[in-house]
């Protein structure tokens, strides 16, 4: 194959993997981090698989001269407890980093219900401004979602800026997005919660400018400071 | 494991059992005398009364099988409802009965049951012996079994079958986001069928330890009975906690016992909790008896030994151990704690260490001998093939960030497919391959079985592997149209017309099982020259399994060699001279010879118990809360019935083992196989208690606090009752050591008096439970310990009554031990939950 052909391939296979859901099109650092410890775990895992395959092919054969320590505790034990080590031990590191701290990163809130969400947001004078299905938050900068929900438990996520966070009755939990740019991006309800789960989707529109100026938009509601 | 002393074995060491060659032409005797007495009856109502392991097994491979079409079917509905986007095909409210019972279809009626199956029909074999240890429980579960799954069909013909996912989330599974039975049947038909695997969990215990051919030692009994014995551990200690969760929850749904309401103190993830304490384990006991089969057929496919037989064992003990410290892992998304993630990651992590262990042991023994590329090499194969790829994606999903992303995307429904098709499919085809001659006594027919294989291999693989990446592209599962994400269509469309593929294939397979069973040849015995047990006995296997029982110097040889010398009589208990069906039964560790066990014959009695349990399942689900009380009436008769059945009758003189051996028959036994029953039922039992404990320590400290309306109790009168209730039953306990029919008359009394004590308790002094999760769960506690005192005060009565009829003397001791032991437990569960109830006062 030639090289074009080649690149031309590995773009198809790439773009492939695009869409407003796809974790593999990341668009901020957290999501951009998981996708990276994604395809290196995709590399280390098909290494494994080939050559554990590979010692199965070979075994096919006449009988060799087997040690059963070197089976069992070479490879079993000591072999897999490098690898389970390293990739442990990147996912410790990787979470680290994306755990939501106390850093003063801007809070806004998401209530789900069946089947929609309410979020909520401050305004520049601090009173609480409400969207459904509409996320407003700040682009470039850590926020912290707060999520609840009314009625069953629902999931929030936003596959290119983060992982998911279960937004659970009598429970307030909290997960940190950040997007690299504005623009929008899309969510999704990601735990099943009944006949509306499929269609209980939401959109995350970030702003260059926080709090962001709303006022031409119709759907905003604003309600006095909590 | 300590060995059992007793008197009347005490010479007879395991390698002292020898018996005298024996004339070519005693075996047909001995044949004939042997059927008579084991075979089950004739006609329709034989199989209904059959209680013989051999029928039963396969009666459960066999119904298992059927469920697997039916999930399959169902499976091909999602499939065709995912190919486009638009779906349009299924409603929504349909689509969810139909994912929900494919799932729970696969995983309670065939992939459970298939395994007990397996484990009955082939343990006995395998061992050395002639039955399960307890054949009208084996019945019992097969009923329970049949009907609880009959109940679940049945509501997906009516449109009412459970929608809200095979693990039933609350609050979404609870009566006001779930209204009507839908959730009920899940719940209530799941317990029922879990019957069954408690039943076989017992008997797979008991058979195990206490069954094994004279001198073969635990610690060098075949590989799958200690695979076996993991599963049947497992599931003593795993069950409980989603039985717990389902009475609770159906006690939510039924009577407003807010446990997991959080609007009034309960939690919703305390569900979560006891559901996947439950089931993670199950994916190792579903797991666990199919590695059990890759380590028998593995080292016989290769002319060879398995490699570190050590080694295995030490793993699957890890495993038992392990798996049940990773069940949060199911639970990364919920908001658990940092320390807790990083600690739950790394513990499901680390077992993929013993499962590792295993892998390379098998491939090892592969290098080690010389594999031979028979049928169920392939299907072996393919199991290596896909479980490491499941396993790899396991260990993905146990990297808490990026389980963030994959978590309930069709990332982790490719992963469950790759463990379960891959762990447990390819090798139960393995093993319907490598046993079917033993079953049927054919050989098969070439070529359809391996045009089965590719075509599975294929349709899985292109089903199932680039639904990793409709995951990641982020597809959640369990959604049934997705009109505004058409990247996603070219990979479902693929998934669905490789599905198609693999279901042509599994037809193909049924029809290789088919087609060896009516067209195929005779096979000659031992056709794959085995080293096992399971081999030394006629094809197809008969009712007995074995003339004489195996002896220390038929567990040498090889099965070719054994098997004339056991059919000529020249093991131990050879034929059926008493006219009744005799078993040995040994010691825990080297299986010293220890008693003769009399097993009871066929018997309607399983059906009637189990179809009485039936109706008392229908009367809940109709919500005739009353008639269902009423219900349990037949039920206590039919178990009293049963219990009967077990008393001392008949002769009751010593058995001739072997020439110079002669063992007690159970009657007269110390140790008998029902103690050791007992006991495992009262691993399982204590289990269950303490996940009612766990609930209350987890309402107590984890949930966020909803105050509870001021309690009503008077704490004076509160102590005095539960005071009454402690003495009466510390006084039960003790008495039931003096052996005698006053003694017992007390026990009865003490029993009935702690029982009347909290029926007082309850009613003037316990808070409405409806009010308050921690007032439901203290009613929950009442009721587990008010139960067990009922249970106990019957059994003194039936002690009482073996009394007055002269059936227990200074040999025999009829239900006493039985009694003895549960009295004990009530005792100990009854004082441990005043001292919970007492310390949560405190406290508060
Ligand atoms: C015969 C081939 C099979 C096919 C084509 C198939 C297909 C599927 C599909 C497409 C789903 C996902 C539904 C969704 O979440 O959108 C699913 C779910 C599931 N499958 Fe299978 N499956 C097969 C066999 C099995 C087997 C053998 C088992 C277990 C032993 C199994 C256990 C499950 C479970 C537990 C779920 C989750 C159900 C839920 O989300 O509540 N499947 N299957
Ligand atoms: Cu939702």
């Amino acid at each position: 194959m030639t090289r074009p052909a080649l690149a031309l391939c590995a773009l198809c296979l790439l773009a492939a993997c695009d869409g407003p859901l796809s974790t593999l099109q990341p668009s901020g650092p957290i999501a951009t981090e998981i996708a990276w410890l994604w395809w290196a775990m995709l590399a280390g895992a098909a290494l494994i698989t080939v050559f554990v395959l590979g010692l199965l092919a070979m075994g096919f054969g006449a009988p060799r001269k087997t040690q059963a320590r070197v089976w069992t505790h070479g490879l079993g034990l000591w072999f897999s407890m490098a690898i389970l080590g390293s990739v442990l031990g990147a996912g410790l590191w990787v979470g680290e980093r994306i755990l939501p701290r106390d850093d003063g990163a801007v809070t806004v809130q998401a209530h789900a219900f069946q089947w929609g969400w309410e979020f909520t947001h401050e305004d520049a004078n601090g009173a609480a401004m409400r969207s459904t299905d509409l996320l407003h938050i700040p682009a470039g900068q850590p926020v912290d979602v707060l999520i609840t929900s009314e009625d069953v438990i629902h999931s929030f996520w936003v596959p290119q800026l983060a992982g998911k966070m279960d937004a659970i009755p009598g429970r307030t939990n909290r997960a940190r997005l950040k997007a690299d740019t504005p623009g929008i991006y899309d969510g999704i309800c990601a735990e099943f919660c009944g006949v509306g789960h499929a269609h209980m989707r939401f959109t995350v529109q970030a702003h260059a400018d926080w709090p962001p100026d709303l006022s031409d938009e119709g759907t905003e509601q604003q309600e006095g400071a909590p | 494991m300590t060995d059992i002393p007793t008197p009347a074995a005490a010479s007879a060491r395991a390698d002292s059992v020898h018996v005298a060659p024996a004339p070519a032409q005693r075996a047909l005797a001995l044949h004939r005398d042997l059927t008579r007495v084991w075979r089950n009856d004739r006609g329709l109502w034989g199989q209904i009364t059959a209680v013989n392991h051999t029928t039963l097994g396969l009666r459960f491979m066999g119904t298992a099988l059927v469920f697997f079409a039916i999930g399959g079917i169902l499976s091909m509905l999602i499939r065709a409802q995912l190919a486009t986007h638009q779906g349009a095909f299924l409603d929504t409210a349909l689509y969810n009965q139909i994912f929900t019972m494919h799932g729970s279809i696969m995983m309670f009626l065939f992939a459970i049951p298939m395994l007990e199956g397996l484990g009955i029909w082939l343990l006995p074999k395998l061992l050395g012996t002639r039955d399960m240890a307890f054949p009208r429980l084996t019945a019992l579960g097969y009923w329970c079994y049949l009907f609880g799954g009959l109940i679940m069909l049945t509501a997906l013909l009516f449109g009412v079958a459970p929608h809200d996912g095979w693990f039933m989330y609350t609050p979404l599974s609870d009566a006001t986001h779930s209204p009507g039975i839908n959730a009920d049947v899940w719940l209530l038909g799941v317990t029922f069928v879990e019957i069954s695997a408690v039943a076989a969990a017992v008997e797979i215990t008991v058979t195990i330890l206490r069954q094994r051919a004279p001198g073969m030692k635990l610690t060098e009994m075949p590989l799958f009975a200690w695979y076996m014995l993991g599963t049947s551990a497992m599931m003593l200690v795993g069950f409980p906690p989603l039985i717990a969760g389902s009475v609770l929850l159906e006690l939510e749904r039924a009577f407003g016992w807010p446990f997991f309401d959080p609007t009034r103190g309960g939690d919703p993830l305390l569900w979560q909790h006891l559901f996947w304490l439950f089931g993670h384990p199950e994916v190792y006991i579903i797991f666990l008896p199919a590695a059990g089969v890759m380590s028998m057929i593995i080292p016989v496919m290769c002319r060879t030994t398995i490699l570190g037989y050590g080694a295995i064992v030490a793993a699957i003990l890890a495993l038992v151990f392990l798996s049940f410290g990773l069940w949060v892992h199911h639970m990364f998304t919920v908001g658990i704690p940092h320390m807790a993630l990083a600690f739950f990651s790394a513990a499901s992590v680390l077992v993929a260490v013993p499962t590792a262990v295993q892998v390379f042991a098998w491939i090892g023994t592969m290098w080690k001998g010389h594999p031979q590329l028979h049928l169920p090499m392939y299907h072996i194969c393919g199991f290596f093939l896909t479980f490491v790829m499941g396993g790899l994606t396991g260990v993905m999903l146990a990297i808490v960030p990026f389980n963030w992303q994959a978590h309930d995307t069709a990332f982790v429904t490719a992963h469950l497919h790759y463990v379960l098709i891959g762990g447990f499919v390819f090798p139960m085809m393995a093993a319907a391959t490598y046993w079917l001659p033993l079953i049927t006594g054919k050989a098969r027919i070439r070529g359809v079985g391996e045009a089965a294989f590719w075509v599975i291999l294929l349709g899985f693989h292109g089903t199932f592997f680039i639904m990793h990446l409709t995951g990641l592209m982020g597809m959640p599962r369990r959604i049934d149209v997705y009109p505004d994400n058409p990247e996603w269509v070219w990979l479902n469309l693929t998934s669905s017309i490789f599905s198609f593929v693999l279901t042509i294939g599994f037809a193909m397979f049924v029809l290789d099982l088919i087609l060896q069973a009516t067209l195929g040849q005779r096979t000659r015995r031992d056709p794959w020259d085995a080293p096992t047990l399971d081999w030394a006995m006629p094809v197809p296997s008969p009712s007995y399994n074995f003339a004489s029982l195996p002896i220390s110097r038929h567990l040498g040889q090889s099965a070719r060699d054994a098997v004339l010398s056991l059919a000529r009589g020249e093991g131990a208990l050879a034929g059926a001279a008493r006219g009744r069906r005799e078993l040995l039964v040994t010691s825990v560790g080297v299986a010293r010879p220890h008693h003769v066990a009399i097993l009871p014959g066929n018997t309607a009695l399983p059906l009637y118990l189990s179809a009485s349990i039936g109706v008392f399942v229908l009367m809940m689900l109709a919500g005739q809360y009353r008639l269902a009380a009423l219900a349990l009436v037949p039920v206590g008769a039919l178990i009293w019935v049963w219990a009967r059945g077990m008393a001392p009758a008949g002769d009751l003189r010593a058995v001739e083992v072997a020439p110079n051996l002669n063992l007690p028959v159970h009657h007269c036994a110390q140790h008998s196989l029902a103690r050791t029953g007992l006991a495992a039922v009262l691993v399982a039992d204590g289990t269950l208690f303490v996940s009612l404990l766990f609930g209350v320590a987890f309402l107590s400290v984890v949930t966020p606090a909803t105050p509870p309306p001021a309690a009503g109790a008077d704490t004076v009168t509160s102590l005095v009752g539960l005071g009454v209730i402690g003495i009466a039953l510390v006084l039960a306990a003790l008495v039931g050591r003096l052996n005698t029919r006053s003694a017992a008359a007390l026990g009865l009394g003490a029993n009935l008096l702690a029982l009347a004590a909290l029926l007082w308790l309850a009613f003037s002094q316990m808070d409405d439970p409806t009010a308050h999760a921690r007032d439901a769960l203290r009613a929950a506690v009442a009721g587990y310990v008010g139960l067990h005192m009922l249970v106990a005060a019957a059994m003194a009565a039936f002690v009482l009554d073996q009394f007055r009829r002269g059936e227990i003397t200074p040999q025999t001791q009829g239900a006493l031990g039985a009694w003895q032991m549960w009295q004990h437990f009530t005792t100990a569960v009854a004082l441990l939950a005043a001292l919970v109830l007492i310390a949560q006062v405190g406290v508060s």
